[in-house]
């Protein structure tokens, strides 16, 4: 089997863009990242495509060119572009093609996730009473977490705090501007134990990554990034999952161990080789149990790591360099991509003031959608 | 701590499968899979745990330990919410898994509004109460927890 190598990268700016669809922010990621590499979407033989709010990813086709390429589309939660990805590393994988794109954007509206409990099998009641909402379950479960391993109030905002910072270094994120301390622990309280500023929210972006086989690649660029592996798992009986009316007694471990696992094993390299990582942030708690879930550090452990700034830029590991979901908001089809596409800038040097300086050259991503499933890929050059 | 029949003014449960109704001993109902023992809230028709769809409805306790919680700071969005509060006249509410023993962790409201009075691993009890009143006055049945006095 051929080996993956990513080959371009584009973004469209994430946040709110008035006036500029979901679909034209995706049009625009794919331009960028076929100008990266210095392709033309005519010699794409196959997309991935996904977006929960902002239409067909294979609508795409009206906008660059109707060249007949195998596009599908998909959707798989919050972790739709991760998803994506991992199918079109298994397309060039397989031998099948040798170049194609993995694209995701979206455009949602202000405000929580429109939840719909009866779609997903729930009683109507559950949503009647005020159940059918994320944010309780991420509550619920850094609040257990806390209780379980020590983890504080004040790492809490220790790791919004970061991220803000730094997004304000990042050009394609949508809060610009870092947030103190203050304002974090001083925001209104969402979902005890979690406040305004910890949470990301729905947001817009587009985001494209363009696969291609490592024989393929090095006709067309001398420095291309490795695609190590990448992996998708869904949950277990027993794991502790949003919207769960009845939790088992059973307790098993959450799709992201399983799938970061698996990560590894593909990509032949651990947790302890890697030098920057993009981790799930959909608040602050899901960053901290995320680092645990994927191996870099022992239940509990966080509460060092991030009090001693471990996962800052100039940390020994590096984490959410970007800013995360929670500067970049949270478009679900594009998110996971966008951790791909940052974890490439850093391997390549081009992170400008968020360069990590330990001259990374293997990084992670892993994303987590809801109702339980996580991607992850290693990425090196 | 139920108002069943015979309460003055009409009442209706917010899901007749939930929880039997109207009872004097109301109790909420799950499925127990006569296979491997899973039980599961609410009742289903197969086992989440091994797929056998030999399963049948059991009543759940009214007691347990808080696994988990917190409190819902803010109106949540409506639909699908049914409360009647504004965002003038809303109040937080708790928001938990209250472990059934032997059974499973069944989510629910919590009639407290501040962080300060739970806590992970204190005794919690059921109660059936209103949850909002229809246009025409019948009342709306549905369940929380409460920590045991």
């Amino acid at each position: 089997m051929t080996d993956v190598a990513i080959i371009g990268i584009g973004i469209h700016p994430f946040g709110r863009t008035d006036g500029v669809s979901g679909l034209e922010q995706g049009a625009y990621a794919v331009r960028q990242a076929l100008k990266d590499c210095g392709m033309d979407w005519g010699d794409m033989q196959f997309a991935y495509g996904g977006s929960s709010a902002a239409g067909n990813a294979d609508a795409l086709v009206n906008q660059l060119g109707l060249t007949g390429l195998q596009f599908v589309n998909v959707a798989n939660g919050c972790a739709t572009g991760g998803s994506a990805l991992q199918s079109a590393y298994m397309a060039i994988k397989s031998g099948m093609f040798d170049v194609g794109v993995a694209v995701g954007f979206d455009k949602h509206p202000r405000g929580a996730f429109a939840v719909e409990p009866e779609k997903m099998g729930l009683g109507k009641w559950y949503g009647d009473v005020g159940l059918a909402l994320t944010t309780q379950f991420f509550a619920m479960k850094i609040q257990k977490y806390m209780h379980d391993y020590g983890i504080t109030d004040d790492t809490l905002v220790k790791v919004a705090e970061k991220n803000y910072a730094n997004g304000a270094l990042c050009p394609h994120a949508w809060r610009k501007t870092a947030l103190t301390y203050e304002q974090i622990a001083e925001s209104p309280m969402i979902s005890h134990p979690l406040r305004k500023y910890m949470f990301c929210s729905p947001a817009e972006g587009g985001c494209a990554i363009i696969l291609a086989s490592v024989e393929k690649a090095k006709q067309l660029t001398s420095h291309p990034l490795f695609l190590k592996a990448a992996v998708v798992r869904t949950r277990h009986f027993g794991s502790f999952e949003v919207f769960t009316q009845g939790q088992a007694l059973d307790q098993a471990p959450s799709p992201s161990v399983d799938a970061s696992q698996a990560t590894f094993e593909m990509a032949g390299v651990g947790p302890e080789d890697i030098q920057v990582a993009q981790l799930q942030d959909t608040e602050s708690g899901a960053e901290i149990m995320h680092m645990a879930e994927n191996g870099f550090c022992a239940d509990g452990d966080q509460e060092k790591w991030i009090q001693e700034g471990y996962t800052k830029i100039d940390g020994k590991l590096p984490v959410n360099t970007d800013g995360g979901c929670l500067a970049n908001g949270e478009p679900v089809g594009a998110s996971g991509l966008r951790q791909v596409y940052e974890v490439c800038v850093q391997l390549r040097g081009e992170g400008g003031e968020r360069q990590v300086q330990n001259n990374p050259k293997v990084g992670y991503t892993h994303v987590y959608g809801a109702p339980g499933l996580s991607g992850c890929t290693v990425i090196s050059r | 701590m139920s108002q069943a029949a015979g309460a003055n003014v009409p009442q209706k449960s917010i899901d007749p499968k939930l929880f039997t109704w109207p009872s004097n001993k109301p109790r909420l109902l799950g499925s127990k899979c006569n296979n491997c023992g899973t039980t599961s809230f609410p009742a289903q028709a197969s086992c989440p745990r091994c797929c056998s769809e030999d399963v049948e409805n059991c009543e759940l306790g009214t007691r347990g330990k808080l696994w988990s919680f917190t409190i819902q700071g803010f109106l949540p969005k409506s639909p699908p919410y049914a409360g009647t509060e504004t965002l003038e006249d809303f109040k937080p509410f708790g928001v938990g898994y209250v472990e059934m023993p032997g059974q499973v962790r069944v989510v629910g409201r919590i009639n407290v509004s501040k962080p300060e009075e739970l806590a992970i691993g204190m005794d919690m009890e059921l109660v059936f109460e209103p949850f909002r009143t229809d246009e025409d006055g019948t009342e709306i049945i549905s369940y929380a927890f409460r920590p045991v006095a």
